[in-house]
């Protein structure tokens, strides 16, 4: 019965526009190396440097592209990840013993919004951008007014994720690429993947098809909030501890969502995919490098952005036939 | 919902009363910083950029290289006034040694750590800089990447220090403590035992900005002042002057304002105009602004400042290190002036806009004052 | 129970409950206000009250339509900071050039609202996306054209705006000159949903823009026009804040999502096809009581963030419920 609904869902093959995108974003890299002389960013270390920029903004966003594919969104990531970062390094306080107890108490705190976010939305019927703006303003809240008592610092091993690596390679572009093909595997190779696109692409049509439609944007909530926590640890890593204002500074709620839709995933559902996200995410990165290349001043940079953000999804979006809001 | 709410409400009010008196309130470093003050700096006269308080200097021989150099600058972001007119006196600064500076690579880093860090590796790996400045987004998360750049080449830190000694140096003018000793001592002096004073700040839990607080608090709890309220602006005006209004419209006399910083001080005091009651004495900062009223409407105030002169000595330090010369360290403390009744005359300039600190020292550097804004 | 009556009456329904939900929010709102501290319900007090609320009442009006579209307004807030910097550097504290520079400010509006109306319209980006790129940019434009600092200086006759007082009117003792603002402009964004076709072609569109279409309606140029109102409602409410409290860098930061909030809590659906001008009015009301009420009661600063948070939930998760029992 739902394998049915699995083969009629449209699924155009992504492939291409994420293509497109990353070997764009690599030509504007690499032009900007050449003409500017910055000949030693073409090294393999900096071009990992280029893909360490990813990382971060990679994983969250991974989250965000299941649930705009259901049809919802995440606003309430940046909180959570500044949350994370701040419980990791407070309850690690330094010590290496501590860390497994760390990551499963974050995981389980992120499992937790995650449930939240998905049962207002799925289940209360609560517009998916005031349920996670609620839920990230109530833990930015708590999180600030608690912070002095949270301080602290994660360990030394730790800090191998972000800082170590392997043959050259960083751990933590492991840990993107193992989360992105696994994410990727989810959603094109198996039954919770196929649901996801039938729910987003027609909820109605999913219903009447025996999906509980409830669960299945709940458990994208779920998995979203579980990737901002990856990023948020990463970070922690990273950062040596977390402060309750990372995830706000980075702006990982408004620009997750950005390189997903830039991505070619579409914000009503059903449509898109984490390749188009990730080459998105290697857009942002090559502007960021680029950009300081250049030595382009700091406010002219973002008037070039919104206007790169608004041209990347017009050039696929403007196919689009009928009305967007 | 509610309960969920009312729980963590709970759980983060009694975080939140424990919290935020421990970590800034450290009566040694209280100490140190209202001793030097009151020292005389050493180095050139009138020039209090390139002067130091304290004895250290480092030597800095083994860093030294010939020709033209090039100064790479990871900056925390120019994400407020301060650091629009700071980054503005190091490039004119830069501008001064065209003969020794082949050229200043600056990188902004948005207020983002992980993108100042990335930043930090991608000059380093870029191999052009001959020394590296940074001022830092946050101390604990840019320390691991300073290290790794203090194995390449020499480092200056300025404004934000970071948890390692590898720097050549870390400069930086007195610090919170003093700031908050400046306007914490004016203010008690103009008030009598029981006044009532506002203090108004811009965000909770940033070190630079906590330990100000701190030590003005604890200065008005010895002189047995009443702190009536301790309100965060974010930097708002419009919060700023409506947040004094709710003071003034409770019915409680204001005696004085306090400030952690003055970027909106204007707007605090035009509450009291708006409501009819006269000014209070106020601690404001070196904004032209604030400067310009205290001139025309003949205030009670001080502005105490954190000078943005420390972005010139940033160039100075690297370009010194480079010569091999010592150089203060491994902390260069810069003097911390206060502006007063008796100077404040010379620090009004209506060329300049609003919002330009005018501690920045720059009167003498090229593009003055255009380049800050200011008309000729 | 007969159907057809109920069938006719139904779209008027929504907007009557709209009204009564964001009002009785603020009603509560403002009387614990005035438990909390009594003089309060002074005329004088209250006219403040309502002077400091304007620009987000005004905000949320403008947001408001693009809402009923089916949209939303990220770039609000970046058009209120360029207007306050704008017309500081413009005007550079020459009285006399005040009324020109405030009308280029309304020029500098309507083209972001333009743009992003046909960016939204034609080039199919979805708002969320095409205003959040606006607000990247006009923010970056406001700051490189400052040169990241306010400059120039506001005169008297621009800062009156949002700062005069009229005093010894009758009925209400005190008349804060924005608060005239305020009343013109929710009169007008009233007429805009009511007097004109306008309302009608809004909702529709907001409701299902296919079926819009079908029925001739000019969905494109109802999208654009939205946009246009918002952007002149930032405008708008640029030029009080500017008045009220001077030029800051900052002036405008995340009034976007409060003007969005408002309208929700005053019962507006997200993604179109309800709410009313009222909805947006009490809702930013009710919103600015919080803040007011929340600084009364003196709690710290980061809990107010959690309990507004939860407030909007609540506020929203009210109305859905309302909704399904009705249903």
């Amino acid at each position: 019965m739902t394998t049915d609904i699995t083969r009629i869902t449209p699924r155009a093959p992504r492939l291409p526009v994420s293509v497109l995108l990353a070997g764009l974003s690599l030509g504007f890299y690499i032009i900007i190396a050449l003409s500017t002389g910055e000949t030693a960013q073409l090294s393999p270390s900096g071009i990992l440097g280029l893909f360490q920029r990813m990382v971060a903004l990679g994983l969250v966003a991974i989250g965000q592209t299941f649930v705009i594919l259901v049809g919802s969104i995440d606003l309430s990531v940046a909180a959570l990840i500044s949350a994370v970062a701040v419980l990791a390094s407070h309850v690690m306080q330094g010590d290496p013993t501590m860390m497994l107890p760390a990551i499963v108490l974050c995981l389980g705190l992120c499992l937790m919004v995650g449930l939240i976010n998905g049962a207002l939305v799925a289940y209360g019927g609560i517009n998916p951008l005031i349920a996670t703006l609620g839920t990230g303003l109530v833990i930015q809240g708590v999180l600030a007014a608690s912070f002095g008592m949270l301080q602290g610092a994660v360990a030394r091993e730790f800090q191998v994720l972000a800082y170590g690596g392997l043959l050259g390679v960083p751990y933590s572009l492991v840990l993107l690429a193992a989360l992105s093909l696994a994410a990727a595997f989810v959603l094109d190779r198996t039954l919770f993947g196929a649901r996801i696109y039938a729910v987003g692409g027609n909820p109605d049509g999913a219903r009447l098809a025996g999906i509980r439609t409830e669960q299945v944007i709940l458990s994208a909530h779920v998995v979203a909030s579980l990737f901002a926590g990856a990023s948020g640890l990463y970070l922690a890593a990273r950062l040596q501890s977390g402060t309750p204002w990372i995830g706000r500074d980075g702006i990982y709620d408004l620009e997750s969502i950005a390189v997903t839709v830039i991505g070619g995933t579409i914000l009503a559902g059903g449509k898109g995919g984490v390749a188009g996200t990730l080459a998105g995410v290697l857009l942002f990165a090559s502007l960021d490098a680029g950009f300081n290349m250049l030595g382009i001043d700091a406010f002219l940079k973002q008037v070039l952005r919104g206007a790169i953000v608004i041209a990347a999804v017009a050039v696929h979006a403007v196919r689009t036939k009928g009305h967007v809001a | 919902m509610t309960f969920r709410t009312l729980m963590a409400t709970t759980v983060a009010l009694t975080f939140a009363s424990q919290a935020l008196a421990q970590d800034f309130n450290d009566p040694a470093e209280f100490k140190k910083q209202r001793e030097q003050l009151a020292m005389t700096p050493q180095g050139p006269e009138g020039q209090p950029w390139a002067q130091h308080l304290g004895e250290g200097m480092v030597d800095t021989v083994k860093y030294k290289k010939d020709g033209q150099v090039t100064l790479c600058f990871s900056n925390a972001g120019v994400f407020n006034p301060w650091r629009v007119v700071g980054l503005n006196n190091l490039n004119a600064e830069a501008d001064l040694h065209k003969d020794r500076l082949k050229e200043l690579i600056v990188v902004d880093a948005e207020g983002k750590d992980d993108k100042q860090i990335s930043d930090i590796e991608a000059l380093v790996s870029g191999g052009k800089c001959d020394a590296l400045i940074v001022s830092p987004n946050t101390t604990a998360a840019l320390t691991p990447a300073v290290e790794a750049a203090c194995d390449k080449l020499p480092v200056i830190v300025f404004d934000r220090g970071v948890n390692t000694s590898c720097p050549v140096t870390y400069i930086h003018p007195v610090g919170g403590y003093g700031f908050g000793i400046t306007s914490g001592e004016f203010i008690a002096g103009k008030l009598k035992k029981g006044d009532n004073v506002l203090a108004l700040r811009i965000m909770p839990g940033v070190d630079v900005l906590e330990t100000r607080y701190s030590a003005a608090k604890n200065i008005f709890d010895e002189a047995g002042i009443n702190v009536i309220g301790s309100e965060f602006t974010g930097s708002d005006r419009a919060k700023t002057k409506s947040v004094v209004e709710d003071y003034i419209n409770r019915g409680v006399k204001i005696d004085a304002v306090w400030m952690d910083a003055g970027d909106t001080a204007t707007a605090a005091l035009e509450a009291f105009e708006d409501a009819g009651l006269p000014y209070p004495v106020i601690s404001g900062e070196d904004q032209q602004d604030f400067l310009r009223k205290w001139q025309s409407d003949k205030l009670t105030a001080i502005g105490p400042s954190y000078p943005t002169y420390q972005w010139r000595t940033a160039v100075i330090a690297a370009l010194d290190v480079l010569d091999g010369k010592q150089v203060p360290g491994p902390e260069w403390v810069l003097p911390q002036p206060a502006i007063t009744q008796d100077v404040l005359a010379d620090y009004v300039d209506e060329r300049m806009p609003p919002l330009h600190y005018s501690l920045c020292g720059c009167q003498d550097l090229p593009g003055y004052p255009e380049r800050w804004g200011g008309k000729k | 129970m007969t159907t057809a009556p109920q069938a006719s009456a139904l779209p008027r329904r929504p907007a009557r409950i709209a009204l009564n939900a964001g009002l009785v929010i603020f009603v509560v709102l403002y009387a614990a206000i005035a438990f909390i501290q009594p003089n309060y319900l002074e005329p004088g007090l209250f006219m403040n009250f309502l002077r400091r609320a304007a620009p987000l009442v005004i905000l949320a009006c403008g947001q408001l339509y693009v809402i009923l579209t089916g949209g939303f307004d990220l770039s609000m807030g970046a058009v209120a900071t360029l207007v306050v910097l704008a017309a500081s550097i413009l005007i550079n504290g020459d009285p006399e050039t005040t009324w020109a520079v405030i009308g280029a400010l309304y020029v500098m509006g309507i083209a972001v609202g333009l743009v992003n109306g046909l960016v939204v319209a034609f080039l199919k980006v979805p708002s969320i996306i095409a205003t959040l790129g606006a607000m990247l940019s006009v923010n970056g434009l406001a700051l490189a054209w400052s040169g990241g600092a306010a400059r120039g200086d506001l005169p008297e006759n621009f800062r009156n705006l949002g700062r005069l007082v009229l005093r010894d009117v009758p009925f209400v003792g005190t008349l804060p000159l924005a608060v005239i603002v305020l009343l013109g402009f929710v009169a007008i964004a009233w007429w805009g949903l009511n007097g004109t076709v306008y309302g009608k072609r809004a909702l529709v569109v907001g409701d299902n823009p296919r079926a819009a279409e079908l029925a001739g309606t000019p969905v494109a140029a109802t999208r654009i026009l939205a946009f246009v109102v918002s952007a002149v409602s930032a405008v708008t409410a640029g030029i009080l804040l500017g008045g009220f409290s001077g030029v800051s860098v900052n002036a405008g930061e995340g009034l976007e999502l409060q003007a969005i909030a408002a309208c929700v809590i005053g019962g507006a659906q997200l993604l179109g096809g309800r709410g009313s001008v009222w909805s947006a009015v009490f809702g930013a009301l009710s919103l600015f009581a919080l803040f007011t009420l929340l600084n009364l009661l003196g709690l710290p600063q980061a809990l107010r963030d959690s309990i507004q948070g939860a407030i909007l939930i609540a506020a929203v998760g009210a109305t859905v419920w309302r909704g399904r029992r009705r249903a």
